[in-house]
């Protein structure tokens, strides 16, 4: 067992570090405020190859693995959790079903373009009525000569409006419930697709959520991604590893909220000394960064095991519960260090813990994912 | 055209230095390429992609360096030779000795390294590089154009700007403003740990012991005192001026 990184992650960890410090950091308070997502750092990204992280060069990615992947997102989510969940949809939510279940023409016409950063990707299944339950969906696709014709809504659409892909689920047989699921390719600019409410959200404000809207959407039908009533579990395939992604989110939420704590704490002086002389400060810094560590060996695992081939939905829903709980409270205890200028805008912790909350929610809630790891432990033999 | 490039891994200069028992700790340190070499770096591969040819990077430092070298390789660099043997660590002399005799096993155009290290900043490995190789040399450099074997460099000199010509081969060093080094790309860090790093010894460089004595000797390393806080006088005018006139004098002792 080894637990150092080979020098090409560790090469591509002090890249993406590099790249967020003077990149993305900057302008992360401001985007924040103003609800702004900058497709010009996306277009950065791309040129580094941080954008097709893990598909091969053939469809125009970098081809390293899901490990280097959860690097990338844990280190831009360090400065600025919008760019990192902004990366995370786009590579694992919207990326990952075409790359496992497209055709060669349908990798070719939209994983290459994804991966080189020209398009940016989105992941559709949540509806108004269907969020956890995931069964209970009302959009329709119908057969149409050679095309489906799409109704219904979506929401909570992560990189909605910005994104030029979008991977949506639908029932092509609604009395079959989630067996009459399909999935779909859907273009910005497809007729009858349409962006609906622009969400003003508590965090990650520098990434677009919204509404989609089909009213009579035509997709052609080689823009089926799988075969008929294969969605749900293709939706079902794609979050067990897309919540990895969260995971390295939040650690790398809590890293970035976990020094900010810790440098203030070292220069502000209370009572004549540093509160880092504290011994409540310091036990607060201590139980941070073994938490974090902790988050990061867990994500680490699911990402290794999931570049490995063996099975990784345990693993994964592990990290994503303890890493997005994890990053709620050290950006809590972060804000509490920093007293009352925690509370205050100028200081990023402020930020980091609006952040932090989503990622217990998104992706499969952690109550969810507490569902998700209760079956395997039960069911495993022993 | 063929390009070497001379590269020095240093401290990232946001570290903050700590010296102990004589001598800067290096525990923890993040280390970087040194910024200038950096540009260096980043020139050799735009005249590379200019005017084809090869780069290759010389470098003269403990092993820790390779994490230097493959980040310049993951740039674009061809090749590397590192010298990591200990024998060979000495001072400017020296370093100017054991680079010339890695640069004289190989063909070159153009010879491209820093304007100096952050951390030592003596600004004379390159130059005495040059002089050992007998070729010309133009440094800090914030313009280099080179058309045929006709090179036009553009010299940062104090303010001003210098224009100088030369005929390659010639050596160059850079200076903060010639470029905008670029973010090595995830397929170059791939590709980078491919690329060949050759290691060398004094053995292999047939350096003799004269050649490897350093002609200077570090007598102490300290850091600059903590800055305090300032006077502020009181009292009369006169008392003042008369205290102001004997501390200039006899305790700061920048009067005369």
């Amino acid at each position: 067992m080894k637990f150092t990184l080979d020098q090409e992650h560790e090469q591509l960890r002090r890249l993406v570090r590099d790249f967020a410090d003077r990149e993305v950091a900057p302008g992360a308070a401001e985007r924040d405020e103003s609800e702004h997502f900058d497709r010009g750092l996306f277009e950065k990204m791309a040129e580094l190859g941080l954008t097709g992280i893990p598909w091969p060069e053939e469809y125009g990615g970098a081809g390293m693995d899901f490990l280097a992947y959860v690097i990338a997102v844990e280190e831009l989510s360090r400065v600025c959790a919008s760019t990192g969940v902004v990366l995370s949809a786009h590579t694992s939510l919207a990326g990952w079903p075409i790359y496992k279940f497209g055709t060669e023409e349908q990798k070719q016409k939209y994983l290459r373009k994804m991966a080189e950063g020209e398009w940016l990707g989105a992941y559709a299944l949540t509806e108004p009525g269907s969020g956890s339950d995931s069964g209970a969906m009302r959009t329709t696709a119908k057969l149409d000569g050679d095309h489906y014709v799409l109704n219904g809504s979506k929401v909570f659409i992560t990189n909605g409006g910005a994104a030029d892909v979008y991977v949506v689920f639908a029932l092509t047989e609604p009395e079959k419930k989630t067996r009459g699921v399909t999935a779909f390719i859907v273009e910005k600019g497809m007729p009858g697709f349409s962006i609906g409410k622009k969400e003003k959200k508590m965090g990650i404000r520098a990434s677009t959520t919204v509404e989609l809207i089909f009213e009579d959407c035509r997709v052609p039908v080689e823009n089926r991604l799988g075969d008929e009533g294969f969605g749900f579990k293709i939706a079902m395939m794609t979050l067990d590893g897309g919540r990895n992604g969260i995971a390295a989110q939040a650690v790398g939420i809590a890293q970035g909220a976990f020094e900010q704590a810790r440098d203030y704490a070292k220069q502000r002086v209370q009572f004549g000394k540093p509160i880092s002389d504290l011994q409540a400060i310091q036990f607060k810094l201590a139980d941070m960064a073994t938490k974090i560590e902790a988050s990061r060996l867990l994500t680490y695992q699911a990402a290794w095991l999931e570049s490995s081939g063996l099975p990784y939905g345990q693993a994964s829903a592990m990290s994503k519960v303890f890493a997005s709980d994890t990053a709620m409270e050290v950006t809590t205890e972060a804000v509490q260090v920093f007293g009352g200028y925690g509370f205050i805008r100028e200081y990023p912790v402020e930020r980091m813990m609006r952040d932090a909350k989503i990622t217990q929610i998104y992706e499969g809630t952690n109550e969810i994912q507490r569902m998700v790891i209760a079956r395997h432990i039960l069911t495993q033999q022993k | 055209m063929d390009i070497l490039v001379l590269l020095k891994q240093t401290f990232d200069t946001e570290e903050r230095i700590t010296v102990e028992n004589g001598k800067v700790k290096e525990d923890g340190v993040r280390f970087v390429i040194n910024p200038y070499d950096e540009y260096a770096v980043e020139e050799a591969i735009r005249l590379k992609e200019e005017h084809d040819g090869t780069v290759t990077i010389l470098s003269i430092g403990p092993s820790r360096t390779e994490e230097a070298i493959r980040t310049a390789l993951a740039m674009g660099a061809d090749e590397a030779v590192l010298a990591d043997d200990e024998s060979l660590f000495g001072d400017e002399y020296t370093a100017a000795k054991v680079l010339a005799a890695m640069v004289k096993v190989r063909n070159y155009d153009l010879i491209i390294g820093g304007n100096q290290a952050v951390d030592d900043g003596s600004g004379q490995v390159a130059v005495r590089l040059a002089e050992e190789l007998g070729i010309p040399h133009i440094s800090t450099l914030t313009k280099l154009e080179i058309n045929g074997t006709e090179v036009v460099g553009h010299r940062d000199a104090e303010g001003d700007v210098e224009v100088v010509t030369a005929t390659l081969p010639v050596l160059v060093t850079a200076q903060q403003g010639l470029n905008e080094p670029r973010y090595p790309s995830l397929i170059g860090i791939r590709k980078a740990g491919k690329k060949p790093l050759t290691h060398v010894t004094a053995a292999d460089l047939r350096l003799s012991p004269e050649d490897l004595t350093a002609r200077t000797e570090i007598v102490e390393t300290y850091l600059p005192k903590p800055k305090e806080a300032g006077r502020i006088l009181q009292g009369e005018m006169n008392d003042q001026v008369k205290e102001l006139v004997h501390s200039l004098t006899n305790v700061e002792k920048v009067v005369g």
